[in-house]
């Protein structure tokens, strides 16, 4: 894809402020968002009408790093995957599962304490949470690149596409319903109380926020680094990648091992969020969710699939109030006609278009200069 | 001359089929270290899977092939690059969205052992950008690195494919027909090229070409294939005056042949 490589041969490098202004004044306002809201209806930010919109805030957000967990495989390296719910699910699965039925185990016959006296046990608990949710997503990232290295094209969307399958099988198997619920899933999950996102839905708003950022930021580093550029030379030509030294094997893998990182923590925060694990979250439709969500906003963008995600939310959160049980459909066509008009996502076509765009409005704005 | 009869590149009995075809059958050949060895032959001749074989692109039916006296039959392409032979090819091979800088920075960065900095900008390795600035005046194509590569205009693209090869310095060049599809006048230039590359000193070049001019004045050797297999090798003097590639090839496909060598000899 036209990913223009903005870099320029000589090295100008803008103040940090001036290059990320409008990255900078979005984030300003959403930091600000849960207080400002407050102040329009009047009611405190942790009750009422705010903290509904933190809760849709919260949703967005997770799922924007699920989004550009899946945009760093298909839109940077080329790998169209099918399975991806598999990631975001063994997160929110090892999340649900070591909180339901290890941590309280632990916490129940062990206590740690700091010096002072002070109780850490669920905190130190929760970190395990999430190493383990760390590893389970390296080694499914470890497991999907190397049953899918050897196939291309169709075949590697069929395997990606069962493996994807059998995960959501699994996390439906009765044979295991004592342990994850089955069809049901896991419900009520004790979250640690300080982050509780009913009591706490203001600290939550701010978890998740922070969790975005850190994660467009890894990400964002990921794909300018030097193993980041040889990914998008594979999306671009895997043959000549070979050729001049680099084994794309090696590469796919670890694009595959960050895709996972980023949507296992998603998927983990999900549940969290959610305070369950269902088998909804392993999917098919999950994992269309993050393709639809990424040719939205634009592939190999990082920011599209933040965007993407953004207008998902607000899709499926109003069109199901204004036209019921048909939503799907309205977007359906929506979506038709967004991939139509702007072929390249909304980022993508916005940075293809930017040059003409700033012409034209340069003109508009000539016209008026002149009157005077 | 004499002194250094170092073998660095060997082809040892290679077949390769296809089916029921016979693409390259008992083909041996020593490349002579710091030489511009030639191989030519009709369309078909097999040079291209030649080339296949040296570059490990394609595993040999049979038969082996020998870099400085180590065999690399078996190696992996991106290992045998790291081996220091590159390879650049027939049919343009780039990455079209990519810029030409970042075309052959890709390059330079790929032996150079920061692949794996996840978490450091590739902006921070200058000096991978500095070596690819250096290779795109190299190749003539200054003021064009932030072009995309599919933007270039076939001659460029055939400077830049030659670019992406020399950013990684390898030892041995396996170039495959880089005037392909250049119309005359676009021919000088790279030929001035191949000659900066001979003037390093250090460098092997093992070229395919069709041009028969260009391939008698600049070649030390010259090795003639025919369906697949050998039919001659020798200097450019002793090719001219073979009477196996005269009669049997050469007389009615290259017949300007004996023309532009005597206009060079007189
Ligand atoms: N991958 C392949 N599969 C099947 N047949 C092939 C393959 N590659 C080459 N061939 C066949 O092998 C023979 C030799 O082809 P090759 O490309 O090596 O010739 P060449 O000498 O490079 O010709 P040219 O001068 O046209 O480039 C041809 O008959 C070709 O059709
Ligand atoms: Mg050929």
């Amino acid at each position: 894809m036209a990913e223009l490589q903005t870099q320029n041969v000589k090295k100008q490098k803008p103040g940090l402020f001036k290059q990320n202004q409008l990255a900078i004044i979005v984030l300003v306002l959403l930091i600000l968002f849960p207080f400002i809201m407050s102040l329009i209806t009047g009611q405190p930010a942790n009750e009422g009408k705010p903290k509904f919109w933190e809760g849709q805030f919260i949703n967005f957000f997770i799922m924007a790093v699920y989004a550009m967990s899946y945009d760093l495989l298909m839109g940077y390296t080329g790998i169209l995957s099918f399975g991806h719910a598999a990631f975001f699910g063994a997160g929110a699965y090892t999340m649900a599962l070591w909180l339901t039925h290890f941590a309280p185990l632990i916490s129940s016959q062990y206590k740690i304490t700091l010096p002072g006296g002070m109780d850490i046990t669920t905190t130190l608990l929760f970190i395990v949470a999430l190493l383990l949710v760390l590893i389970v997503s390296i080694l499914m990232g470890l497991f999907f690149s190397g049953a899918s290295v050897r196939v291309k094209g169709v075949y590697f969307a069929m395997i990606t596409l069962a493996i994807g399958e059998a995960f959501h099988i699994l996390s439906k198997a009765t044979d295991f319903v004592k342990w994850t619920g089955a069809d049901e899933g896991l419900h009520g999950v004790p979250v640690p109380l300080w982050i509780n996102p009913t009591q706490h839905r203001l600290r939550f708003y701010f978890m998740a926020l922070f969790f975005m950022v850190v994660m467009y930021l890894f990400l964002k580093r990921v794909t300018e680094s030097p193993t980041g550029r040889v990914f998008v030379a594979i999306r671009e030509n895997e043959n000549r990648v070979r050729m001049i030294g680099f084994n794309p094997a090696t590469y796919r893998s670890l694009a595959f091992v960050t895709s996972a990182i980023a949507a296992g923590l998603s998927g983990a925060m999900f549940s969290l969020w959610n305070m369950s694990a269902t088998p909804s979250m392993t999917s098919a439709v999950t994992t269309i969710n993050a393709l639809i969500m990424t040719i939205l906003g634009g592939v190999g963008t990082l920011i599209g699939p933040i965007l993407g995600a953004g207008l998902m939310q607000i899709f499926s959160q109003f069109f199901y109030q204004w036209f019921g049980a048909r939503w799907p459909l309205v977007f359906g066509l929506i979506f038709i006609a967004l991939v139509v008009f702007l072929p390249y996502g909304i980022v993508g076509t916005y940075r293809l278009r930017k040059q003409g765009m700033k012409a034209g409005w340069t003109r508009f704005t000539k016209q008026f200069s002149a009157k005077k | 001359m004499n002194s250094d009869r170092e073998i660095i590149l060997e082809a040892k009995n290679l077949r390769k089929e296809f089916g029921g075809l016979v693409a390259v059958e008992d083909v041996s050949v020593q490349i002579q270290a710091r030489t511009l060895h030639s191989i030519i032959g009709p369309n078909g001749a097999g040079k291209t899977t030649l080339f296949n074989l040296l570059s490990g692109v394609l595993k040999p039916t049979r038969g082996f092939v020998y870099f400085k006296g180590q065999d690399i039959t078996h190696l992996p392409p991106h290992r045998i690059a790291h081996l220091g032979i590159g390879r650049s090819f027939q049919i343009t091979n780039i990455f079209p969205n990519l810029t030409v800088l970042e075309n052959i920075r890709l390059a330079s960065q790929a032996l150079g052992g920061d692949n794996f900095r996840l978490l450091k900008a590739s902006s921070d390795f200058q000096k991978y950008v500095d070596k690819a600035l250096q290779v795109i005046e190299w190749v003539g194509l200054k003021g064009r690195e932030a072009d995309l590569a599919r933007n270039l205009a076939h001659g460029e693209k055939r400077k830049l494919e030659l670019g992406i090869m020399l950013a990684a310095d390898p030892q041995v060049l396996l170039l495959d027909e880089p005037t392909a599809g250049m119309s005359s006048e676009q021919v000088p230039a790279l030929l001035e090229i191949i000659h900066s590359i001979m003037n390093l000193g250090d460098k092997t070049i093992i070229l395919v070409e069709h041009r028969m001019d260009m391939v008698m004045s600049i070649s030390d050797r010259i090795t003639v294939m025919h369906l697949g297999g050998l039919l001659a090798e020798g200097t450019p003097q002793e090719i001219a005056s073979n009477q196996t590639v005269q009669t049997a090839y050469l007389g009615d496909l290259y017949g300007d042949l004996t023309e532009s060598m005597e206009g060079k000899n007189g």
